[in-house]
C-alpha cells in the first residue's frame, strides 16, 4: 500500500507515520507518534482516551485544520498534506464538516445564516443556498427558529444547528470533536441520534469523545495514549492493535 | 464567495459589534473633522488677508517719501539727511511714465470739522478726482471731487458714510457746508461704505482737493502717492518707472520708498501659505493620531475575531475569502467613518463662518483629500493586515485563541 490510487479497495482515509510535536517552552510533546490508520467510507468510530492523549490533534490533523510533522496521509486517495492552503481550504469545504464542543456558531448571524455559512463561502447562488436550508431546518426540527440568533437557542438547538451546518455541503465525513460535551444527557443522546442517522444515510462519523456510553454505541472505537493508538477495536470484538 | 455576499457579510459584521463600529468610526471621524476644520480656519485666514489687501484697489504702486531701505551709498547719502518733499508736481511728473494709468497724490492731516453746533475730530485727506478711480471706491450720494488744476481746488468736499450719519444725522449732508479751520467746505458727495484699507477707515474720512489740504496743513508734502499701473503685467515696469522719475527730480538721489501691492500681498500670501502648511502639520498631526488609534481598534478586533477566522477557515474559506471580507469591512467602515468625519468638519467650518461672517473659513481641497486618503489608507491597511496574518494561520491555531 502506499502509492495513491494503488489499493484494491478504496480506503476514504488513510494514514501513514503520521506525528504531531508541540513545542511547550523547553518540553516537547508528541501529540501524535506514528499513527497509522485505516478508514473506510461509511465507518462510525469514537475515538476515546486520556485528557492529552492526542484525540483532539487526530481530528484536526484529519480535517485539515492542522498539519502533521511527519507522515501522508492519503483522503480518498489524495496525498492532501501537501496541498497549498487553498485547495486543503477547498477539500474542507467540499469533503469534511466539523462539529465543535462549544458549536462555533456566528454569534451575529440567525440559526438559517449560520446554516448557510459554508455555501456562502463556498460562492453557491443565494437561490440554491434558500432552498438547502430550508431543508436542512426542515429536517433537523428547527423551522420555527431560522430567524433566531445563538443567544436565544437551547444548547441541543445551537448543536443541531452546528450539525446543519457541518453536513449543508454534504460532506464524506463528519468530525465531532465532543459534540455531547456541553449538553446535558437527554440533549446529549438527541444530538448523537441525529448524528448517528446521518452515518446510517451513509457519511462517515468520527466522534472524538470522554464519554464511554456514547463511546460503547459506535462500530469501531479507537483508544488512543500519549499520541498512540493503543486499541482499535470493532463492535463486538476484543480489541486489537492496527498495524 | 459573491460580491453581495461579501457586502451583507461586511456590513453583518459592522453590525454585529457596534461598540467597535462606532470607536472605529469616531476615531476616524474625528481625524478628518480636525483635518478639515483646522485647515479651513488657516485657509481661510490666508484669503481672509489676501481679500483685504484686494480691496486697496488693484495694479496699485505707492510712492512714500524717505527710505525705508538702503540702496547703497550715493553722494546724496552725504549732502542731506533729510529727504526732499514730495510734492504735487512730483505727483504730476508720474503721469509721464508710460506704464502708469492714473496718479492721485494723497495728502492727511487731522482737524476739527463741524456743522452748526457739532464738532468731530476727523481725518481730512487731500487728493484729485482721480482718488476714487485708483482706490475704486463708489460713492452713495453726489459725485467725487471734480477734474481741475491740481494745484487751485475749489471748496468742495466728499465725505465717508459715518462721518455723514455723525455730522448730518436727520438732514440731507449734500449742498450742506462742513467748516474746518477757518474754511468752509460745500459737500458735494458722500462715499459708499466699504470699511479699512491702507491703514485707514474710508468711511471717517473727509476728502478736499489736494492743495486746499496743503494749505491748510501748512506743507508742502505729500503723505503718498497712489500710482495705478496700465494692466497687472505694467505694475514692475510702472515702479521703475516712477523711481527713475522720482529720482531725476531729486537732483539724483533716491529718497523715496516705491513699494507694490502685489509684493505685499506675495509677502503675505507666502506668510500665510506658511501658516496654512503650519495648520496642515496640526492636521496631520491630529491625523496621525487618529490613524493610529484606528490602528489599534483594528488590530484589537481583527484578534478578538481569531476565533471567527478559524472557524470561517474551517468550514472551507480560502485565505483570499477571508482577507476580501476584511478588506470590504475595513473599506465600508473607513468610508463611512471618514465621510462622517468630513460632514463633521464642514459643520465646522461652517460654524466657524457663522460666529465671524467675513472669515471665508473653507477647507482647501487638498486638506480635505489628504485628510480622507489618509484615514481610507490607514483603516483599510490595518484592518486587512492582521486580518492576513490570522488568515495565514493554521485555522486549528486561529480557533484556538478567543
Amino acid at each position: 500500500m502506499g502509492t495513491p490510487g494503488a489499493s484494491a479497495s478504496e480506503a476514504q482515509i488513510e494514514l501513514q507515520g503520521i506525528e504531531r510535536v508541540f513545542h511547550l517552552g523547553d518540553s516537547v510533546v508528541h501529540a501524535l507518534a506514528g499513527i497509522d490508520l485505516r478508514i473506510d467510507a461509511g465507518e462510525y468510530i469514537a475515538v476515546m482516551g486520556p485528557s492529552g492523549s492526542g484525540k483532539s490533534t487526530l481530528l484536526n490533523v484529519l480535517g485539515l485544520l492542522d498539519r502533521p510533522d511527519a507522515g501522508h496521509y492519503l483522503l480518498e486517495g489524495r496525498a492532501v498534506t501537501t496541498l497549498s492552503p487553498d485547495e486543503q481550504a477547498r477539500v474542507r469545504s467540499q469533503r469534511i464538516g466539523f462539529v465543535f464542543q462549544s458549536f462555533h456558531l456566528v454569534p451575529r448571524l440567525t440559526a438559517a445564516e449560520n446554516i448557510a455559512l459554508p455555501m456562502v463561502l463556498a460562492g453557491l447562488p443565494s437561490r440554491e443556498r434558500d432552498e438547502r436550508v430550508r431543508q436542512a431546518l426542515d429536517g433537523f426540527g428547527l423551522t420555527d427558529r431560522a430567524e433566531h440568533r445563538p443567544d436565544q437557542l437551547s444548547g441541543g438547538q445551537r448543536q443541531r444547528v452546528a450539525i446543519a451546518r457541518a453536513t449543508i455541503m454534504q460532506p464524506a465525513m463528519l468530525l465531532a470533536d465532543e459534540p455531547t460535551g456541553n449538553l446535558d444527557r437527554a440533549t446529549g443522546d438527541e444530538v448523537v441520534r441525529l448524528l448517528e442517522q446521518l452515518n446510517a444515510g451513509g457519511v462517515t462519523l468520527l466522534v472524538v469523545t470522554h464519554d464511554a456510553a456514547l463511546g460503547a454505541r459506535a462500530r469501531r472505537r479507537l483508544l488512543m495514549e500519549d499520541g498512540a493508538i493503543r486499541h482499535d477495536e470493532r463492535q463486538g470484538a476484543a480489541g486489537h492493535a492496527h498495524g | 464567495m459573491r460580491t453581495a455576499d461579501l457586502l451583507g457579510f461586511a456590513v453583518g459584521a459592522a453590525r454585529g459589534n457596534r461598540v467597535r463600529t462606532a470607536l472605529l468610526m469616531l476615531a476616524m471621524a474625528i481625524g478628518v473633522a480636525a483635518v478639515v476644520t483646522l485647515t479651513a480656519l488657516g485657509d481661510g485666514a490666508r484669503r481672509y488677508v489676501v481679500r483685504e489687501f484686494s480691496a486697496i484697489g488693484s495694479n496699485l504702486v505707492i510712492v512714500l517719501p524717505g527710505r525705508t531701505e538702503t540702496g547703497g551709498i550715493n553722494p546724496g547719502s552725504f549732502v542731506s539727511s533729510t529727504p526732499r518733499d514730495l510734492t504735487v508736481d512730483d505727483a504730476l511728473a508720474l503721469l509721464r511714465a508710460p506704464a502708469v494709468q492714473r496718479v492721485a497724490p494723497l495728502a492727511v492731516g487731522t482737524s476739527e470739522l463741524s456743522v452748526g453746533g457739532r464738532l468731530r475730530e476727523g481725518m481730512v485727506v487731500g487728493s484729485t478726482a482721480e482718488f476714487i478711480e485708483v482706490r475704486q471706491f463708489k460713492m452713495a450720494q453726489g459725485q467725487f471731487l471734480p477734474r481741475e488744476d491740481w494745484n487751485r481746488g475749489s471748496q468742495v468736499m466728499v465725505i465717508g458714510a459715518k462721518l455723514r450719519a455723525e455730522l448730518f444725522p436727520n438732514e440731507p449732508a449734500l449742498g450742506q457746508f462742513v467748516r474746518v479751520g477757518d474754511r468752509r467746505f460745500r459737500v458735494i458727495g458722500v462715499l459708499a461704505s466699504t470699511g479699512s484699507g491702507l491703514g485707514m477707515n474710508t468711511d471717517e474720512l473727509a476728502i478736499v482737493p489736494v492743495s486746499l489740504a496743503q494749505a491748510m496743513f501748512n506743507t508742502n508734502t505729500l503723505f503718498r502717492i497712489l500710482v495705478e499701473a496700465r494692466n497687472r503685467e505694467a505694475i514692475e515696469p510702472a515702479k521703475q518707472q516712477v523711481t527713475q522719475i522720482i529720482q531725476q527730480r531729486h537732483d539724483g538721489e533716491q529718497d523715496v520708498t516705491v513699494i507694490t501691492q502685489d509684493a505685499m500681498l506675495a509677502t503675505f500670501d507666502k506668510l500665510l501659505g506658511t501658516l496654512t502648511l503650519g495648520v496642515a502639520g496640526i492636521a496631520a498631526v491630529s491625523l496621525a493620531v487618529a490613524g493610529i488609534l484606528v490602528m489599534n481598534v483594528m488590530l484589537v478586533s481583527v484578534a478578538q475575531r481569531r476565533s471567527e477566522i478559524g472557524l470561517l477557515k474551517a468550514l472551507g474559506a480560502s485565505g483570499s475569502t477571508i482577507r476580501a471580507a476584511f478588506l470590504v469591512e475595513a473599506a465600508l467602515l473607513s468610508a463611512a467613518g471618514a465621510l462622517f468625519g468630513y460632514a463633521l468638519g464642514l459643520a465646522g467650518a461652517a460654524v466657524i463662518r457663522a460666529l465671524y461672517p467675513t472669515f471665508p473659513a473653507y477647507p482647501p481641497d487638498w486638506a480635505v483629500l489628504a485628510g480622507l486618503g489618509t484615514a481610507l489608507c490607514t483603516g483599510v491597511l490595518f484592518g486587512v493586515l492582521p486580518a492576513r496574518n490570522a488568515a495565514r494561520l493554521d485555522p486549528v491555531t486561529a480557533l484556538a485563541r478567543r
